[in-house]
Protein backbone atom coordinates (compact mmCIF):
# COMPACT_ATOMS: atom_id res chain seq x y z
CA UNK A 1 0.00 0.00 0.00
CA UNK A 2 1.35 3.62 -0.02
CA UNK A 3 -0.65 5.91 1.99
CA UNK A 4 -0.94 9.50 1.61
CA UNK A 5 -1.52 11.53 5.20
CA UNK A 6 -4.28 14.38 4.62
CA UNK A 7 -4.04 17.44 5.97
CA UNK A 8 -6.85 19.48 7.13
CA UNK A 9 -7.47 22.85 7.56
CA UNK A 10 -10.97 24.60 8.25
CA UNK A 11 -13.04 21.30 8.17
CA UNK A 12 -10.93 20.55 4.89
CA UNK A 13 -8.47 18.28 3.03
CA UNK A 14 -6.04 20.09 1.78
CA UNK A 15 -5.53 20.53 -2.13
CA UNK A 16 -1.95 19.95 -2.15
CA UNK A 17 -2.77 16.65 0.10
CA UNK A 18 -5.06 15.48 -2.54
CA UNK A 19 -2.16 15.75 -4.97
CA UNK A 20 0.02 13.66 -2.70
CA UNK A 21 -2.92 11.12 -2.49
CA UNK A 22 -3.68 11.01 -6.59
CA UNK A 23 0.47 10.46 -7.13
CA UNK A 24 0.38 7.54 -4.13
CA UNK A 25 -2.73 6.28 -6.36
CA UNK A 26 -0.56 6.55 -9.93
CA UNK A 27 2.41 4.89 -8.43
CA UNK A 28 0.85 2.31 -6.65
CA UNK A 29 -1.01 1.34 -9.65
CA UNK A 30 2.08 0.52 -11.14
CA UNK A 31 3.42 -0.92 -8.38
CA UNK A 32 0.13 -3.22 -8.36
CA UNK A 33 -0.35 -2.24 -4.33
CA UNK A 34 -3.10 -0.12 -2.66
CA UNK A 35 -3.47 3.24 -2.06
CA UNK A 36 -5.25 4.71 0.76
CA UNK A 37 -5.37 8.23 2.53
CA UNK A 38 -4.39 8.66 6.55
CA UNK A 39 -6.60 11.18 8.33
CA UNK A 40 -5.99 12.45 12.02
CA UNK A 41 -7.44 14.57 13.97
CA UNK A 42 -10.29 15.72 16.82
CA UNK A 43 -13.26 14.36 14.52
CA UNK A 44 -12.26 14.03 10.52
CA UNK A 45 -13.75 10.95 9.65
CA UNK A 46 -16.68 13.15 7.43
CA UNK A 47 -13.92 14.31 5.24
CA UNK A 48 -13.38 10.44 4.03
CA UNK A 49 -15.25 11.08 0.52
CA UNK A 50 -12.93 13.66 -0.69
CA UNK A 51 -10.10 11.23 -0.48
CA UNK A 52 -11.96 8.47 -2.27
CA UNK A 53 -12.86 11.39 -4.98
CA UNK A 54 -9.57 11.03 -5.49
CA UNK A 55 -9.22 7.64 -6.11
CA UNK A 56 -7.82 6.41 -2.20
CA UNK A 57 -9.38 2.54 -2.14
CA UNK A 58 -9.42 2.92 1.78
CA UNK A 59 -9.35 5.86 4.20
CA UNK A 60 -7.71 5.39 7.30
CA UNK A 61 -9.17 7.44 10.47
CA UNK A 62 -7.69 8.24 13.66
CA UNK A 63 -9.54 9.89 15.78
CA UNK A 64 -8.70 11.23 19.34
CA UNK A 65 -9.38 14.51 21.59
CA UNK A 66 -5.62 14.97 21.98
CA UNK A 67 -5.54 15.34 18.04
CA UNK A 68 -7.83 17.98 18.26
CA UNK A 69 -5.09 20.78 18.29
CA UNK A 70 -1.75 20.09 16.22
CA UNK A 71 1.63 18.72 17.78
CA UNK A 72 4.29 17.31 15.78
CA UNK A 73 4.60 14.72 18.28
CA UNK A 74 1.48 13.85 19.09
CA UNK A 75 0.35 13.27 15.14
CA UNK A 76 3.95 11.76 15.07
CA UNK A 77 2.52 8.79 17.08
CA UNK A 78 -0.53 8.66 15.24
CA UNK A 79 1.31 8.29 12.19
CA UNK A 80 3.87 5.90 13.49
CA UNK A 81 0.80 4.27 15.01
CA UNK A 82 -0.55 3.44 11.26
CA UNK A 83 2.18 2.94 9.76
CA UNK A 84 3.68 0.18 12.51
CA UNK A 85 0.08 -1.66 11.76
CA UNK A 86 -0.32 -1.80 8.40
CA UNK A 87 2.63 -1.68 7.00
CA UNK A 88 2.32 0.67 4.06
CA UNK A 89 5.42 0.66 1.07
CA UNK A 90 5.18 4.48 0.82
CA UNK A 91 3.89 6.98 2.97
CA UNK A 92 3.36 10.32 1.46
CA UNK A 93 2.67 13.90 3.15
CA UNK A 94 2.28 17.02 0.91
CA UNK A 95 5.20 19.68 1.80
CA UNK A 96 3.18 22.37 3.56
CA UNK A 97 4.18 24.06 6.86
CA UNK A 98 2.91 20.50 8.65
CA UNK A 99 4.01 18.12 5.99
CA UNK A 100 7.41 19.70 6.35
CA UNK A 101 6.76 19.32 10.23
CA UNK A 102 5.60 16.09 10.89
CA UNK A 103 7.13 14.23 8.00
CA UNK A 104 10.50 13.49 9.31
CA UNK A 105 9.48 12.77 12.86
CA UNK A 106 7.24 10.51 11.84
CA UNK A 107 10.38 9.20 9.71
CA UNK A 108 12.26 9.21 12.65
CA UNK A 109 10.16 7.44 14.75
CA UNK A 110 9.88 4.57 11.63
CA UNK A 111 13.64 4.54 11.80
CA UNK A 112 13.08 5.13 8.09
CA UNK A 113 14.87 7.54 5.78
CA UNK A 114 12.96 10.16 3.62
CA UNK A 115 13.38 11.97 0.66
CA UNK A 116 12.12 15.91 0.84
CA UNK A 117 9.84 18.26 -1.70
CA UNK A 118 9.85 15.96 -4.37
CA UNK A 119 8.71 16.70 -7.49
CA UNK A 120 8.36 13.73 -8.81
CA UNK A 121 7.63 10.12 -8.44
CA UNK A 122 8.44 6.72 -10.51
CA UNK A 123 8.05 3.02 -9.69
CA UNK A 124 11.07 0.85 -10.92
CA UNK A 125 12.02 -2.57 -10.04
CA UNK A 126 9.37 -2.37 -7.19
CA UNK A 127 10.35 0.39 -5.26
CA UNK A 128 10.11 4.13 -5.83
CA UNK A 129 12.71 6.88 -7.39
CA UNK A 130 12.18 9.97 -5.79
CA UNK A 131 13.41 13.29 -7.22
CA UNK A 132 13.96 16.37 -5.72
CA UNK A 133 15.51 19.87 -6.13
CA UNK A 134 18.53 20.76 -4.31
CA UNK A 135 19.81 24.02 -4.36
CA UNK A 136 16.59 25.58 -4.79
CA UNK A 137 16.40 24.15 -8.18
CA UNK A 138 19.79 24.93 -9.27
CA UNK A 139 20.33 20.91 -9.41
CA UNK A 140 18.01 18.14 -9.22
CA UNK A 141 18.76 14.90 -7.20
CA UNK A 142 17.10 11.35 -7.72
CA UNK A 143 17.23 9.07 -4.49
CA UNK A 144 15.82 5.58 -3.74
CA UNK A 145 15.17 4.53 0.18
CA UNK A 146 16.92 1.70 1.71
CA UNK A 147 14.56 1.80 4.55
CA UNK A 148 10.80 1.05 5.03
CA UNK A 149 8.27 2.75 4.67
CA UNK A 150 9.21 4.73 1.96
CA UNK A 151 8.77 8.16 3.59
CA UNK A 152 8.48 11.47 1.15
CA UNK A 153 6.94 15.07 1.06
CA UNK A 154 5.57 16.39 -2.35
CA UNK A 155 5.91 19.66 -3.05
CA UNK A 156 2.36 21.32 -3.74
CA UNK A 157 1.20 22.67 -7.18
CA UNK A 158 3.40 20.02 -9.15
CA UNK A 159 1.23 17.14 -8.99
CA UNK A 160 -2.29 17.03 -10.64
CA UNK A 161 -5.39 16.24 -8.58
CA UNK A 162 -7.07 12.53 -10.10
CA UNK A 163 -10.40 12.54 -10.34
CA UNK A 164 -11.49 9.44 -9.57
CA UNK A 165 -15.56 7.53 -10.15
CA UNK A 166 -15.61 8.45 -6.72
CA UNK A 167 -16.68 5.26 -5.95
CA UNK A 168 -16.89 4.76 -1.78
CA UNK A 169 -14.16 2.42 -0.17
CA UNK A 170 -13.46 1.32 3.02
CA UNK A 171 -12.89 3.23 6.17
CA UNK A 172 -11.04 1.72 8.85
CA UNK A 173 -10.86 3.46 11.89
CA UNK A 174 -7.69 3.12 13.98
CA UNK A 175 -6.57 4.06 17.71
CA UNK A 176 -3.91 5.71 18.89
CA UNK A 177 -1.63 6.41 21.89
CA UNK A 178 -1.10 9.96 21.64
CA UNK A 179 1.65 10.62 24.40
CA UNK A 180 1.62 13.02 27.37
CA UNK A 181 4.95 14.70 25.32
CA UNK A 182 2.52 16.42 22.54
CA UNK A 183 0.82 18.59 25.07
CA UNK A 184 4.49 20.26 25.49
CA UNK A 185 4.41 21.12 22.71
CA UNK A 186 1.07 21.96 21.02
CA UNK A 187 -0.28 25.05 18.72
CA UNK A 188 -2.29 26.95 21.07
CA UNK A 189 -3.30 29.69 18.42
CA UNK A 190 -3.78 30.05 14.60
CA UNK A 191 -3.94 33.43 13.24
CA UNK A 192 -4.45 34.42 9.93
CA UNK A 193 -2.71 37.05 7.30
CA UNK A 194 -5.82 39.98 7.20
CA UNK A 195 -5.89 40.03 3.74
CA UNK A 196 -6.22 36.64 3.29
CA UNK A 197 -3.71 35.65 0.72
CA UNK A 198 -2.77 32.42 -0.88
CA UNK A 199 0.53 31.61 0.00
CA UNK A 200 2.96 31.97 -3.04
CA UNK A 201 4.33 28.13 -2.80
CA UNK A 202 0.34 27.29 -3.36
CA UNK A 203 -0.77 30.11 -5.93
CA UNK A 204 -1.42 29.13 -9.99
CA UNK A 205 -0.07 32.61 -10.44
CA UNK A 206 2.59 34.57 -8.79
CA UNK A 207 3.03 38.04 -9.23
CA UNK A 208 7.01 39.38 -7.69
CA UNK A 209 8.59 43.02 -7.51
CA UNK A 210 11.74 43.53 -7.21
CA UNK A 211 14.09 46.52 -6.31
CA UNK A 212 12.68 48.32 -9.84
CA UNK A 213 9.71 48.71 -7.64
CA UNK A 214 11.61 51.73 -5.98
CA UNK A 215 9.58 51.40 -2.83
CA UNK A 216 6.64 49.39 -0.83
CA UNK A 217 3.86 51.58 -2.37
CA UNK A 218 4.45 49.97 -6.08
CA UNK A 219 3.36 46.36 -4.74
CA UNK A 220 -0.32 48.03 -4.84
CA UNK A 221 0.68 47.10 -8.73
CA UNK A 222 1.28 43.45 -8.09
CA UNK A 223 -2.27 43.41 -5.79
CA UNK A 224 -4.16 45.05 -8.49
CA UNK A 225 -2.72 42.52 -11.17
CA UNK A 226 -2.77 39.12 -9.16
CA UNK A 227 -6.32 40.23 -7.76
CA UNK A 228 -7.67 39.61 -11.65
CA UNK A 229 -6.59 36.03 -11.25
CA UNK A 230 -8.54 33.16 -9.19
CA UNK A 231 -5.63 32.09 -7.18
CA UNK A 232 -2.48 34.41 -7.40
CA UNK A 233 -0.28 36.12 -4.19
CA UNK A 234 2.15 38.63 -4.53
CA UNK A 235 6.01 37.49 -4.30
CA UNK A 236 9.37 39.69 -4.03
CA UNK A 237 12.75 38.95 -4.47
CA UNK A 238 15.55 39.38 -1.96
CA UNK A 239 16.34 43.01 -2.17
CA UNK A 240 12.62 44.12 -2.01
CA UNK A 241 12.40 42.00 1.37
CA UNK A 242 15.34 43.26 2.79
CA UNK A 243 14.73 46.41 2.04
CA UNK A 244 11.25 45.72 4.37
CA UNK A 245 8.76 46.89 1.48
CA UNK A 246 7.24 43.47 2.30
CA UNK A 247 7.30 40.61 4.57
CA UNK A 248 9.43 38.07 4.23
CA UNK A 249 7.15 35.31 3.71
CA UNK A 250 6.61 36.47 0.13
CA UNK A 251 10.23 35.99 -0.72
CA UNK A 252 11.14 33.99 -3.90
CA UNK A 253 14.54 32.40 -3.91
CA UNK A 254 17.56 30.11 -2.22
CA UNK A 255 16.80 31.96 1.11
CA UNK A 256 12.87 32.40 0.64
CA UNK A 257 10.37 29.76 -1.54
CA UNK A 258 10.76 27.85 -4.07
CA UNK A 259 7.54 28.02 -6.41
CA UNK A 260 6.43 26.66 -9.53
CA UNK A 261 3.11 28.05 -10.44
CA UNK A 262 1.59 28.00 -13.84
CA UNK A 263 2.04 31.67 -14.16
CA UNK A 264 5.17 33.48 -12.82
CA UNK A 265 5.55 37.28 -13.24
CA UNK A 266 8.32 39.43 -12.50
CA UNK A 267 8.31 42.73 -12.86
CA UNK A 268 11.30 44.97 -11.69
CA UNK A 269 13.33 41.94 -10.92
CA UNK A 270 16.78 41.78 -12.46
CA UNK A 271 17.21 38.25 -12.25
CA UNK A 272 19.70 37.77 -9.41
CA UNK A 273 20.96 33.18 -9.85
CA UNK A 274 19.34 33.10 -6.07
CA UNK A 275 16.16 34.15 -7.44
CA UNK A 276 16.13 32.55 -10.45
CA UNK A 277 16.70 29.37 -8.39
CA UNK A 278 13.45 29.72 -7.12
CA UNK A 279 11.23 30.09 -9.80
CA UNK A 280 12.86 28.86 -12.95
CA UNK A 281 10.54 26.19 -12.47
CA UNK A 282 7.54 27.92 -13.40
CA UNK A 283 5.57 26.93 -16.48
CA UNK A 284 5.85 30.05 -17.86
CA UNK A 285 7.77 32.96 -16.96
CA UNK A 286 7.14 36.63 -17.99
CA UNK A 287 9.61 39.48 -17.09
CA UNK A 288 8.28 43.19 -17.13
CA UNK A 289 12.02 45.40 -16.82
CA UNK A 290 13.62 48.29 -18.11
CA UNK A 291 17.02 47.14 -18.48
CA UNK A 292 16.75 44.94 -21.67
CA UNK A 293 20.17 43.63 -20.55
CA UNK A 294 18.64 42.12 -17.63
CA UNK A 295 19.51 38.69 -16.25
CA UNK A 296 16.02 37.49 -16.14
CA UNK A 297 15.05 38.04 -19.76
CA UNK A 298 17.31 34.51 -20.22
CA UNK A 299 14.62 32.73 -18.98
CA UNK A 300 11.27 34.83 -19.64
CA UNK A 301 9.15 33.15 -22.30
CA UNK A 302 7.72 36.67 -22.83
CA UNK A 303 9.89 39.65 -21.70
CA UNK A 304 8.70 42.58 -21.75
CA UNK A 305 11.47 45.96 -21.92
CA UNK A 306 9.49 49.10 -20.81
CA UNK A 307 8.57 50.81 -17.40
CA UNK A 308 6.79 48.50 -15.08
CA UNK A 309 4.37 51.72 -13.81
CA UNK A 310 3.57 52.33 -17.20
CA UNK A 311 2.99 48.31 -18.35
CA UNK A 312 1.42 46.80 -15.26
CA UNK A 313 -1.52 48.97 -14.99
CA UNK A 314 -2.49 48.60 -18.49
CA UNK A 315 -1.88 45.03 -18.06
CA UNK A 316 -4.10 44.55 -15.28
CA UNK A 317 -6.62 46.07 -17.86
CA UNK A 318 -6.28 43.81 -20.56
CA UNK A 319 -5.84 40.52 -18.07
CA UNK A 320 -9.31 42.13 -16.57
CA UNK A 321 -11.32 42.39 -19.55
CA UNK A 322 -9.78 38.75 -21.50
CA UNK A 323 -10.72 36.86 -18.30
CA UNK A 324 -13.99 38.38 -17.94
CA UNK A 325 -14.93 37.61 -21.32
CA UNK B 1 20.17 28.58 30.54
CA UNK B 2 21.97 26.64 28.43
CA UNK B 3 21.73 26.98 24.48
CA UNK B 4 22.68 24.57 21.54
CA UNK B 5 22.82 25.65 17.80
CA UNK B 6 23.17 23.10 15.02
CA UNK B 7 25.31 25.16 12.32
CA UNK B 8 26.28 23.91 8.72
CA UNK B 9 28.93 24.55 5.83
CA UNK B 10 27.14 25.45 2.66
CA UNK B 11 28.20 26.83 -0.92
CA UNK B 12 26.98 30.58 -0.59
CA UNK B 13 23.87 31.16 -2.16
CA UNK B 14 25.55 33.34 -5.38
CA UNK B 15 26.93 29.64 -6.27
CA UNK B 16 26.85 28.07 -9.42
CA UNK B 17 26.32 24.58 -8.95
CA UNK B 18 28.30 22.03 -11.32
CA UNK B 19 27.77 18.59 -11.16
CA UNK B 20 30.63 15.82 -11.06
CA UNK B 21 28.75 13.23 -13.13
CA UNK B 22 31.18 10.22 -12.69
CA UNK B 23 30.88 10.92 -8.83
CA UNK B 24 27.08 11.98 -9.09
CA UNK B 25 28.19 14.99 -6.32
CA UNK B 26 28.86 18.75 -6.37
CA UNK B 27 31.61 19.88 -7.77
CA UNK B 28 33.39 21.84 -5.34
CA UNK B 29 35.62 23.77 -6.42
CA UNK B 30 35.26 27.37 -6.99
CA UNK B 31 33.08 27.44 -4.54
CA UNK B 32 32.75 30.28 -1.68
CA UNK B 33 31.54 28.37 1.36
CA UNK B 34 29.49 30.31 4.29
CA UNK B 35 27.05 29.63 7.68
CA UNK B 36 24.47 28.38 6.29
CA UNK B 37 21.86 31.53 6.55
CA UNK B 38 19.10 30.13 8.52
CA UNK B 39 21.77 28.81 10.98
CA UNK B 40 22.66 32.84 11.23
CA UNK B 41 18.80 33.03 12.25
CA UNK B 42 19.29 30.22 14.94
CA UNK B 43 22.83 31.78 16.28
CA UNK B 44 21.64 35.22 16.93
CA UNK B 45 18.85 34.34 18.17
CA UNK B 46 20.49 32.70 20.62
CA UNK B 47 22.77 35.47 21.41
CA UNK B 48 20.13 37.75 21.97
CA UNK B 49 19.01 35.31 24.78
CA UNK B 50 22.42 34.94 26.21
CA UNK B 51 22.32 38.80 26.05
CA UNK B 52 18.55 39.41 27.47
CA UNK B 53 18.49 36.04 29.76
CA UNK B 54 22.15 35.01 30.47
CA UNK B 55 23.11 31.91 29.01
CA UNK B 56 25.54 30.33 27.65
CA UNK B 57 25.78 29.24 23.86
CA UNK B 58 27.39 26.09 22.84
CA UNK B 59 27.83 25.87 18.62
CA UNK B 60 27.79 22.23 17.25
CA UNK B 61 28.81 21.17 13.46
CA UNK B 62 28.73 18.20 12.19
CA UNK B 63 31.45 18.24 8.95
CA UNK B 64 34.60 18.04 7.84
CA UNK B 65 37.93 19.93 8.99
CA UNK B 66 36.71 22.85 7.31
CA UNK B 67 33.67 23.13 8.63
CA UNK B 68 35.88 24.70 11.46
CA UNK B 69 35.41 28.32 9.41
CA UNK B 70 31.92 28.85 9.98
CA UNK B 71 32.42 27.28 13.76
CA UNK B 72 34.97 30.30 13.86
CA UNK B 73 32.27 32.83 12.52
CA UNK B 74 29.72 31.74 15.18
CA UNK B 75 32.83 32.46 17.85
CA UNK B 76 33.08 35.73 16.76
CA UNK B 77 29.08 36.70 16.74
CA UNK B 78 29.88 35.96 20.40
CA UNK B 79 28.84 32.45 21.06
CA UNK B 80 31.13 30.82 24.35
CA UNK B 81 32.35 27.72 22.62
CA UNK B 82 31.87 25.59 19.43
CA UNK B 83 32.44 21.86 18.68
CA UNK B 84 33.19 19.89 15.61
CA UNK B 85 31.77 16.61 15.35
CA UNK B 86 34.34 15.01 12.49
CA UNK B 87 32.31 13.71 9.62
CA UNK B 88 34.39 12.75 7.12
CA UNK B 89 31.58 11.16 4.86
CA UNK B 90 30.70 13.30 1.65
CA UNK B 91 27.08 14.81 1.71
CA UNK B 92 24.82 11.48 1.83
CA UNK B 93 21.25 13.81 2.08
CA UNK B 94 20.39 11.34 4.60
CA UNK B 95 18.78 13.25 7.52
CA UNK B 96 18.21 10.57 9.61
CA UNK B 97 22.10 9.39 10.03
CA UNK B 98 22.78 13.21 10.61
CA UNK B 99 19.79 13.47 13.36
CA UNK B 100 21.18 9.87 15.20
CA UNK B 101 25.04 11.59 14.80
CA UNK B 102 23.23 14.40 16.83
CA UNK B 103 21.51 13.25 18.67
CA UNK B 104 23.96 11.01 20.20
CA UNK B 105 26.01 13.54 20.98
CA UNK B 106 23.48 15.54 22.67
CA UNK B 107 22.54 12.91 25.08
CA UNK B 108 26.41 11.67 25.76
CA UNK B 109 28.87 15.32 25.14
CA UNK B 110 26.32 17.54 25.64
CA UNK B 111 23.79 17.26 27.82
CA UNK B 112 21.80 19.39 29.68
CA UNK B 113 20.58 22.18 27.20
CA UNK B 114 17.34 24.15 27.44
CA UNK B 115 17.01 24.68 24.04
CA UNK B 116 18.46 23.22 20.76
CA UNK B 117 18.04 25.72 17.74
CA UNK B 118 18.28 24.81 13.74
CA UNK B 119 17.88 27.10 10.79
CA UNK B 120 15.51 25.52 9.31
CA UNK B 121 17.14 24.09 6.46
CA UNK B 122 20.87 23.73 5.08
CA UNK B 123 20.43 25.79 1.97
CA UNK B 124 21.84 23.11 -0.65
CA UNK B 125 20.44 19.47 0.51
CA UNK B 126 17.58 21.53 1.39
CA UNK B 127 16.39 18.69 3.36
CA UNK B 128 14.89 20.45 6.39
CA UNK B 129 14.69 17.24 7.93
CA UNK B 130 17.79 17.11 11.07
CA UNK B 131 15.89 19.37 13.56
CA UNK B 132 12.07 17.08 14.04
CA UNK B 133 14.61 14.21 13.70
CA UNK B 134 16.33 14.93 16.57
CA UNK B 135 13.72 15.98 18.42
CA UNK B 136 11.90 12.71 17.69
CA UNK B 137 15.19 11.05 18.62
CA UNK B 138 15.13 12.55 22.00
CA UNK B 139 11.48 12.54 22.77
CA UNK B 140 11.52 16.79 22.69
CA UNK B 141 9.21 18.87 21.63
CA UNK B 142 9.42 21.04 18.72
CA UNK B 143 8.62 24.00 16.74
CA UNK B 144 9.87 24.88 13.09
CA UNK B 145 9.99 27.74 10.90
CA UNK B 146 9.93 29.78 13.62
CA UNK B 147 9.85 33.81 13.05
CA UNK B 148 8.96 34.84 16.60
CA UNK B 149 11.04 33.22 20.09
CA UNK B 150 9.16 34.16 23.34
CA UNK B 151 11.27 32.43 25.99
CA UNK B 152 10.14 31.71 29.87
CA UNK B 153 10.71 30.10 32.64
CA UNK B 154 11.12 26.68 31.50
CA UNK B 155 8.64 27.23 28.59
CA UNK B 156 8.52 29.15 25.51
CA UNK B 157 5.88 29.80 22.58
CA UNK B 158 6.74 30.01 19.47
CA UNK B 159 5.12 31.68 16.10
CA UNK B 160 5.67 29.63 13.34
CA UNK B 161 4.88 30.05 9.88
CA UNK B 162 2.24 28.51 8.00
CA UNK B 163 0.42 28.84 4.29
CA UNK B 164 -1.32 32.15 4.91
CA UNK B 165 -0.29 32.94 8.57
CA UNK B 166 1.05 31.65 11.36
CA UNK B 167 0.48 29.66 14.22
CA UNK B 168 1.58 30.31 18.14
CA UNK B 169 3.51 26.83 19.66
CA UNK B 170 3.37 26.38 23.35
CA UNK B 171 6.46 25.04 24.28
CA UNK B 172 7.92 23.00 27.72
CA UNK B 173 11.69 23.53 27.61
CA UNK B 174 14.14 21.53 26.46
CA UNK B 175 12.71 22.05 23.26
CA UNK B 176 13.85 22.31 19.15
CA UNK B 177 13.57 25.40 17.14
CA UNK B 178 14.30 25.76 14.33
CA UNK B 179 14.93 29.64 12.83
CA UNK B 180 13.37 31.29 9.76
CA UNK B 181 14.37 34.06 8.05
CA UNK B 182 12.22 37.10 10.15
CA UNK B 183 13.08 35.81 13.15
CA UNK B 184 15.92 38.87 13.66
CA UNK B 185 18.39 40.32 11.68
CA UNK B 186 21.85 38.52 12.54
CA UNK B 187 24.71 40.78 13.78
CA UNK B 188 28.32 41.22 11.97
CA UNK B 189 31.37 39.98 13.99
CA UNK B 190 33.05 42.46 15.44
CA UNK B 191 36.56 42.91 15.02
CA UNK B 192 37.70 42.34 18.62
CA UNK B 193 35.10 38.98 18.25
CA UNK B 194 37.33 38.27 15.09
CA UNK B 195 40.67 38.56 17.03
CA UNK B 196 39.09 36.45 19.97
CA UNK B 197 37.75 33.86 18.07
CA UNK B 198 41.14 33.22 16.46
CA UNK B 199 42.20 32.27 20.08
CA UNK B 200 39.71 29.81 20.70
CA UNK B 201 39.81 26.22 20.57
CA UNK B 202 37.56 24.08 18.62
CA UNK B 203 37.55 20.80 20.35
CA UNK B 204 36.72 18.04 17.98
CA UNK B 205 34.71 14.79 19.16
CA UNK B 206 34.91 11.62 17.70
CA UNK B 207 32.07 9.63 15.95
CA UNK B 208 33.90 6.54 17.52
CA UNK B 209 33.55 8.69 21.00
CA UNK B 210 29.73 8.70 20.47
CA UNK B 211 29.35 4.98 20.31
CA UNK B 212 27.93 5.25 17.04
CA UNK B 213 28.68 2.22 15.10
CA UNK B 214 27.88 0.80 11.22
CA UNK B 215 24.43 0.72 11.00
CA UNK B 216 24.32 3.94 12.85
CA UNK B 217 26.21 5.63 10.27
CA UNK B 218 25.02 3.88 6.95
CA UNK B 219 23.25 6.14 4.69
CA UNK B 220 20.05 5.00 4.18
CA UNK B 221 20.05 6.85 0.85
CA UNK B 222 21.43 5.87 -2.91
CA UNK B 223 21.93 8.69 -5.07
CA UNK B 224 20.27 7.27 -8.78
CA UNK B 225 20.90 10.77 -10.57
CA UNK B 226 22.25 14.54 -10.20
CA UNK B 227 21.84 16.43 -12.97
CA UNK B 228 21.44 20.53 -13.19
CA UNK B 229 18.42 21.31 -14.67
CA UNK B 230 17.67 21.92 -18.53
CA UNK B 231 18.26 25.87 -19.18
CA UNK B 232 15.49 27.90 -20.19
CA UNK B 233 15.38 29.47 -23.48
CA UNK B 234 15.09 33.34 -23.71
CA UNK B 235 11.53 33.87 -25.27
CA UNK B 236 9.87 36.36 -27.27
CA UNK B 237 10.94 40.01 -26.41
CA UNK B 238 7.91 43.06 -27.00
CA UNK B 239 8.40 46.92 -26.38
CA UNK B 240 6.65 50.02 -27.27
CA UNK B 241 3.76 51.45 -26.23
CA UNK B 242 2.92 50.21 -23.16
CA UNK B 243 -1.32 49.50 -24.05
CA UNK B 244 -0.24 47.99 -26.96
CA UNK B 245 2.38 45.56 -25.06
CA UNK B 246 -0.44 44.42 -22.66
CA UNK B 247 -2.65 43.31 -25.43
CA UNK B 248 0.07 41.95 -27.22
CA UNK B 249 1.12 39.98 -24.18
CA UNK B 250 -2.39 38.96 -23.20
CA UNK B 251 -3.05 37.74 -26.40
CA UNK B 252 0.31 35.25 -26.44
CA UNK B 253 -0.43 34.24 -23.00
CA UNK B 254 -3.95 33.12 -23.97
CA UNK B 255 -3.53 31.73 -27.53
CA UNK B 256 0.35 30.86 -27.39
CA UNK B 257 1.19 29.55 -24.34
CA UNK B 258 -2.37 29.16 -23.14
CA UNK B 259 -1.66 29.74 -19.55
CA UNK B 260 -5.03 32.11 -19.53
Amino acid sequence: MIAAYLETRDGKIKKSSLEALSEAVRRAGELGVAAAGVLAGGAVADQAPGAFAAGAARVYVIEDPGLAAYSSAGYAAALAAFAGKEKPLGLFFAATAMGKDLAPRVAARLGAAMASDCVKVEAKDGTLVFTRPIYAGKAFLSVTLDSSPLVATLRPNIFPVAEAAAAPGEVVRLAAAVPDAAAEGRVVEVVKEESGEIDVTEADVVVSGGRGLKGPEAFALLRDLAAVFPRAAVGASRSAVDSNWIGHQHQVGQTGKTVSPDLYIAAGISGAIQHLAGMSASKVIVAVNKDPDAPIFKVADYGVVGDLFEVLPKLTEELRKTLSD
Amino acid sequence: MNILVFVKRVPDTESRIRIQHETRTVAEDGLNFVLSPYDEYAVEEALRLKESKGAAVRVVSVGRDEAAAVLRKCLAMGADEAFLIKDDVPETYDGLRTARIIARAVERRFAGADLLLFGKQSVGADNGQVPAMVAELLGLPQATVVTKLDVGEGAATACREIEGGFEKVALTLPAVVTAQKGLNEPRYETLKGIMAAKKKEIPVVKLEDLGLGPDDLRSRVRVAGLDVPAARKAGRVLQGDPAETARELVRLLRDEAKVI
